[in-house]
This record gives structure tokens, C-alpha cells and sequence, in this order.
């Protein structure tokens, strides 16, 4: 196990000091025979926790690989991310969900905590076996079938109730199916301009209205994933006002893209809830800002360059975002003045870190904590290059933007999984 | 003039003047002449480029490419939503080596025609896309208008049926409000886009409050899957609200025209003495299709001839 003196570094963009790890740790005293690293300028904060991420195996390796999509998750920041459950097969049982936590757990670049999926075979229609996933060596404890909704609203009651014996939560993907079927982009002016059919934000703003009313009476905890609208902000500030244990996040692209780039009809910009309007971008900012909405999760969603490069209405959803996360949030908080370093410490890696139950991340920068850290110029500006990437999928909306703050460093328990922005 | 023709809203009050001034000149070089034929783009190459059946279109821009004397490739692609075949791109790729000056086309996806133009170097004409547009459809109908009626600027024009899916209706409220026309969609309620407070121009419910004061009404197709869907009850009910039978008709201003794309369904969208009526420019929009798009390919690929084929030379080689 290696030592580090990180010297100069600024705590959630505090004042200067020294940071000593040791045995995984941060400690108190100099470790003898530590490398040093000069931090000077360079910001550190809690190693940011997704709680959204398409590893895409089992079943689309050409798409991702737990290896790749880990590898790109550390250089963006990232020392833990939930790898989500519609793969193929399905992460439905305790088999799949524990070897995708075996592969996280050899490739080494972050903690792997896999997503149970809700319903067997994401059908929506029962139950999958929530509690032999929860006990399997996976631990798993956050549940959700996204990509689809749990429509049923019994079977979502009951998976809310069930959750409760091992503290589990549900992550909703809310999406109305029937008020969307065929839909291709956010349902308003630019819809009806290009011709393409519309996904009202009525659709995700009824299910989580229901959804919150459904955690209510039956005293569980929800998670929202995606929230892409205003209306969605309002709904959560609501059910939060009223004491409810309903948390919610937000993706990068959602905070800083907006429907009329599908005026170009690439389908790079095609994505699930998809991007929505200006004034949504606002709340989400303001809802991120004021805490309504607790966390940043990066939705990443590799494609290959073929499901990508087809027909809009033919093309895949989803974009990357593992290596853009923290530069976007960047960009549309911190430039904006709508949120300090502390407060996207707290939005990336605490809050997340207790929705997921994962301890030994998000925690303060101080002795005793786990290493889980990374460091990040704040100064730097870089450009976004689909081909420098470490995801295997190039599918990025982010291509040939010039976005701030670049991650230099991440350390998992005390170990540097990148140095001078690059795997270590 | 754009390069591509993709959006009737790329067209300049200018770039539209000239198309319909260039489709009359088409028209007055070709009238009473035994052969029809110009040599303006002899040795250029149109592809016709289909991904969903329509027999009127290309044949329209198959007669139109060769009445201008350009070699004319039919290449009906395979490929729905549900089975895709070659990718879009590959077919691009493929029509591009083959060397096309032009490529017509047709596709079941919105923006195809958008993508298709980034691949291939060549003029791209869109000849429909999904729900998107029909630009060459709008400016067939806003020659006839103008050929009918003699002018455009503030003429009150309806678009009467399925907007939101309509492609026609997106290039015509966009076309025709370019050139000075007041356009009013009129459909029921669910058959409008969300976002129609947007485009320029005014929304209805009501079509007999708004044919008293239309001087030119524009039939839209009801999709035979849009009865299916919900949008409206019964055929029959949308026919009593919003179809043009013969007492409707007679509400229109005397010198107002009717008007459907085609092809039509008769007894629901229109009936069928509306269609057959003097007023009807059904037929007459077909027939203008042809010169208007004689005027869009000879405008995209450059045509530096003179129009006119001098008195006797006619075909010469």
C-alpha cells in the first residue's frame, strides 16, 4: 500500500494545506518514505460517487466493458459508480449482479456497486429476487429497472414496501410508457418544428407524483433518476417540504443542454429523458443549487458508432458522461456561481454516497477517512475529443467543447487509479 | 440558393420568388412544344432516392429531371424503421461514388434528408421526411396559387387536416407565410402540435368560422393509421367536422381555390364533388409539380443555360 504527501491542495476549494495518506487512509502524520505530489492550485474533494452508470456488461461489450467504463469513471473523478441493471441478461439475480461486481472488483479503477433490477427481465411484471441480490457478495441495494418505468403502481408499491427489510431503495425511471410511446424528443416548440414526436414532461412528472405519494403511505424511501424537468423539481421540492424521504438526481447534459440542438438531427443528441428546454435547465440548476435535487449522476450510456450514426428515429438513446461529469457541473454551477467546490463535493459524492449506503465514500477530507479522493485543476480548460476518450463508445454531445476544470488526480482507498490526468 | 433544399424555411422570400418565376419560365419553354425535353442538365446525374413508397413524387421528380435531360437513377432503398437494411450512411456512400449530382430523397425518418447532406457532396433535395417537411410539395402548391389566384402576399390561406403529423402543412405554413400569406391551420385539437404557438401562423378548431374568409383551402390527407390512433372518434365524426363537402364549399369566398396534395381520400378529407369541382386544382397541382421541380434542380445544380432552347434547336444531340 502505497503513501502520499499531497502538498499545496485546497479541501473543496478551502485554504492551502497538506494531505497525508497512508494504509488507504488519510492519517495524521507525515508517512515515512511517502511520494509527494505538488498540489499547488489543485482542489481536492471526496471521490465523486455515480449513481448511474451503463457498464453495458454482460451483453454489449462492443458498447462498454466494466474495465473500460471504470478506466474512463476514474479519470473522470469517479471512485465509485452503480452499474446499472439492463444488460443483457438482465442483472435480475444474484449470478450477474455479483459478476459485475468480480469484474469491477479486478479491474481496480473504482468501486463497483451493481443496480439490481427491480423486475424480472425488466418486464414489469414481477418481482425479482431483491433480497438474494441484497444478500449475494454484491451487496446490492439500490434497485431499479431503468430504462423503462415501473409502471404498475402496485408492483411499484410493493417494491417500495419490500426494499424497507434491508434498507433498499428504489431508483424510478419515470417515464409514463403509454404517454410516450414512439417518442423521440422533448415535446414543444421544437417537436412540432422537426417533425419528430414528443415526450411531454407530463409523463415524467405524473409518475413522480405518484410515485412520491406512494412512498409516503407506505413509509419507504424513493430515488428519482433523470429528473429533466421543471414541473419534476417542483414535484420533489413538494414531497420534500412534507418531510418524505424522496431524493432525486440530475444528469450533466441536463443541466447544460437544451432541445434545440436536435435542429441538427444528430442523433448524438438523442437521449432518454431527453433534453428539455431552457427554462428547465434554469430549475434544474436552482433545484441542484438549493438541494431539491441531491445528486449529479452521469447517466452514462455508451453506444457504438453505429447505433449512433443511423436515422434519428432508428438511433439509440443515451450519451457518455463519465469523463465530462465533473467539467460540466463546472461549467453550469460553479462558473454560474450556483454552487462552490463544497457544495458540488456534497452533490457528487456525499449525497449520492448515502443514497447508495456506501461509507467509506463521500466522506469529509479528514483523518481516519478512506482515501477515496480526487484532485482537479480548476483552472484548466480542455476540449472535449470523442477519440481521446477512454470509453470505448464514442457517443459524447459534448464533442469540440471547450469546457473547464480537468480532473489531475483520483486515488481509490490510498491508491492512485490516474496521476497527471491519466490512468495511473 | 442553399445548396441543399431541406426546409421550405430555408428558402429566402427571394430564393422562393425565384423558384416560382424559374418553374414559370420551365413551364412557358415547354408549352406547345411536341418534344419536351431541355438540354440544361444533359450529363448530370439525379438520383432518386426512396425509402418509402411513393409513386407520385418520384415519378414527379423523374419527369422533371428528364424534361431537363439529366440521366435519371431510380434507387429504391430498402429499410424501414422495423428492418433496417444498408444504413443510410452506407447508401450514401454507395450513391456518392457512383458520382450523383443530385439526390431526391424520400424517407420514413425526420431529418434524413438533413443527415444525407452531410455525407454526400452533391445537391440533396428533400422529397419528404417522416413528419417533418415537403418543401418541393409547398412550393408546387404556392405556384398554384399564384398562378390561380395572381399573387401570394395576403392571400388568407387554410391548412386543413392532420398538422401534427403533416409534412406538407410544416413546408406550406412556412413557405407561404415567407411569401406574405396569412395561413391559418384548422384541425381538431389533437392533430396540433404542442408547439404550434411558434409558427407563423394562426390555429383553428373551427373550420366554419375560418372558409367565409380563405381564399385558398388546403385538404390534408387523414392517415389511414391516424384513424387508428385515437386521435379523433370515428372517421365519420372528423368527415362532419373537419371534411369539405359541397356545403362547405359554398361558404368559401367566390374566387377561393381548393386544394389537396393527394392522394386523396374521397368521402373523408373531401368529398368527392368538391374534388371534381371547378374550384378543385387538384390536378393542376400535379401537373405544376413537374415545373416546379424542373425549377429546384436546375436552380441546385447550377444551371447557367438559358432556359430556352432557342426557336428551332430544340434536342439537338
Amino acid at each position: 500500500m502505497s503513501s502520499w504527501v499531497i502538498e499545496g491542495v485546497r479541501p473543496l476549494g478551502g485554504e492551502p494545506t497538506t494531505l497525508f495518506i497512508d494504509a488507504g487512509e488519510l492519517v495524521e502524520d507525515r508517512p515515512v518514505g511517502a511520494q509527494v505530489i505538488d498540489a499547488d492550485g489543485l482542489i481536492a474533494l471526496p471521490g465523486l460517487v455515480d449513481l448511474h452508470t451503463h457498464l453495458r456488461e454482460p451483453g454489449r461489450e462492443d458498447a462498454e466493458t466494466v474495465e473500460t467504463g471504470t478506466r474512463a469513471a476514474a479519470l473522470g473523478g469517479f471512485t465509485a459508480v452503480h452499474a446499472m441493471a439492463n444488460t443483457d441478461p438482465v442483472a435480475d439475480v444474484a449470478g450477474v449482479v455479483e459478476q459485475v461486481w468480480r469484474l469491477g472488483d479486478q479491474a481496480g479503477h473504482c468501486d463497483v456497486r451493481p443496480v439490481g433490477a427491480v423486475t424480472v427481465g425488466l418486464g414489469g411484471e414481477r418481482l425479482a429476487e431483491l433480497g438474494a441480490m441484497a444478500d449475494s457478495a454484491a451487496r446490492v441495494l439500490v434497485f431499479s429497472d431503468d430504462g423503462k418505468c415501473v409502471h404498475d403502481p402496485l408492483l411499484m408499491r410493493r417494491a417500495l414496501e419490500y426494499v424497507k427489510a434491508f434498507d433498499g431503495v428504489i431508483a424510478q425511471h419515470a417515464q409514463d410508457p403509454r404517454l410516450t410511446e414512439g417518442a423521440q424528443m422533448n415535446e414543444g416548440e421544437w417537436s412540432g418544428v422537426l417533425g419528430l414526436q414528443g415526450w411531454p414532461a407530463v409523463a415524467e412528472e405524473a409518475i413522480i407524483a405518484r410515485d412520491c405519494l406512494l412512498a409516503a403511505h407506505v413509509g419507504s424511501r424513493v430515488h428519482f433518476c433523470h429528473v429533466s424537468t421543471a414541473g419534476s423539481v417542483e414535484l420533489v421540492r413538494w414531497a420534500k417540504s412534507k418531510g418524505w424521504d424522496v431524493t432525486a438526481e440530475v444528469t450533466p447534459h441536463h443541466l447544460f443542454l437544451t432541445d434545440d440542438l436536435v435542429a441538427s438531427y444528430d442523433p448524438v443528441f438523442k437521449v432518454n429523458p431527453p433534453l428539455r428546454t431552457e427554462a428547465d435547465v434554469t430549475a434544474l440548476r436552482a433545484g441542484l443549487a438549493d438541494g431539491t435535487i441531491d445528486a449529479v449522476a452521469t447517466d452514462h450510456a455508451p453506444h457504438p458508432l453505429e447505433d449512433k450514426e443511423s436515422e434519428w428515429a432508428a438511433a439509440a438513446f443515451g450519451m457518455t458522461g463519465l469523463e465530462t461529469a465533473l467539467s460540466v457541473v463546472a461549467a453550469s454551477m460553479v462558473e454560474t456561481g450556483l454552487l462552490d467546490w463544497a457544495g458540488v463535493a456534497d452533490r457528487m459524492s456525499v449525497r449520492p454516497s448515502r443514497i447508495g449506503r456506501l461509507a467509506r465514500h463521500g466522506q469529509p477530507l479528514e483523518v481516519g477517512a478512506a482515501a477515496n479522493l480526487v484532485l482537479l485543476d480548476p483552472s484548466a480548460r480542455w476540449t472535449v475529443d470523442p477519440g481521446a476518450t477512454a470509453s470505448r463508445s464514442r457517443n459524447t454531445p459534448f464533442a469540440g467543447r471547450e469546457l473547464p476544470a480537468r480532473v489531475v488526480a483520483t486515488f481509490l482507498r490510498g491508491r492512485p487509479t490516474v496521476l497527471d490526468g491519466k490512468p495511473a | 440558393m442553399n445548396r441543399h433544399l431541406l426546409s421550405a424555411g430555408d428558402l429566402s422570400r427571394e430564393d422562393a420568388l425565384l423558384v416560382l418565376d424559374t418553374a414559370a419560365e420551365m413551364e412557358a419553354a415547354l408549352a406547345g412544344r411536341s418534344i419536351k425535353k431541355l438540354p440544361t442538365l444533359r450529363g448530370r446525374t439525379v438520383v432518386n432516392l426512396f425509402f418509402e413508397d411513393s409513386t407520385r413524387t418520384r415519378t414527379s421528380f423523374e419527369v422533371a429531371a428528364k424534361r431537363l435531360s439529366a440521366d435519371v437513377i431510380n434507387f429504391a432503398a430498402k429499410g424501414s424503421s422495423v428492418s433496417k437494411g444498408e444504413s443510410l450512411k452506407d447508401t450514401a456512400l454507395t450513391l456518392e461514388a457512383m458520382g450523383s449530382d443530385a439526390v431526391v430523397v424520400r424517407h420514413w425518418s425526420s431529418g434524413a434528408p438533413h443527415q444525407l447532406s452531410h455525407w454526400i457532396r452533391g445537391s440533396v433535395v428533400n422529397a419528404g421526411d417522416g413528419t417533418h417537411e415537403h418543401p418541393t410539395q409547398a412550393l408546387l402548391d404556392a405556384y398554384t396559387i399564384r398562378r390561380r389566384i395572381g399573387r401570394l402576399e395576403g392571400l388568407n390561406v387554410a391548412v386543413v387536416g392532420d398538422v401534427l403529423h403533416s409534412r406538407v402543412a410544416r413546408s406550406n405554413v412556412l413557405l407561404l407565410s415567407t411569401l406574405g400569406a396569412e395561413v391559418t391551420v384548422v384541425a381538431p385539437p389533437t392533430l396540433i402540435p404542442v408547439g404550434v404557438h411558434a409558427w407563423p401562423c394562426a390555429v383553428s378548431y373551427d373550420l366554419d368560422a375560418v372558409l367565409p374568409k380563405t381564399d385558398a383551402v388546403m385538404m390534408l390527407r387523414v392517415q389511414h393509421e391516424r384513424m387508428q390512433g385515437g386521435f379523433f372518434p370515428t372517421t365519420r365524426e372528423y368527415s362532419r367536422r373537419y371534411g369539405l363537402d359541397s356545403r362547405r364549399m359554398a361558404s368559401l369566398p367566390d374566387d377561393a381555390i381548393v386544394m389537396h396534395p393527394g392522394p386523396m381520400n374521397r368521402g373523408v378529407e373531401i368529398a368527392a364533388e368538391v374534388a371534381d369541382s371547378v374550384r378543385s386544382t387538384i390536378v393542376e397541382q400535379v401537373a405544376n409539380g413537374v415545373s416546379v421541380r424542373m425549377a429546384v434542380l436546375y436552380l441546385l445544380l447550377g444551371g447557367q443555360t438559358d432556359i430556352d432552347p432557342g426557336p428551332n434547336e430544340a434536342v439537338a444531340s
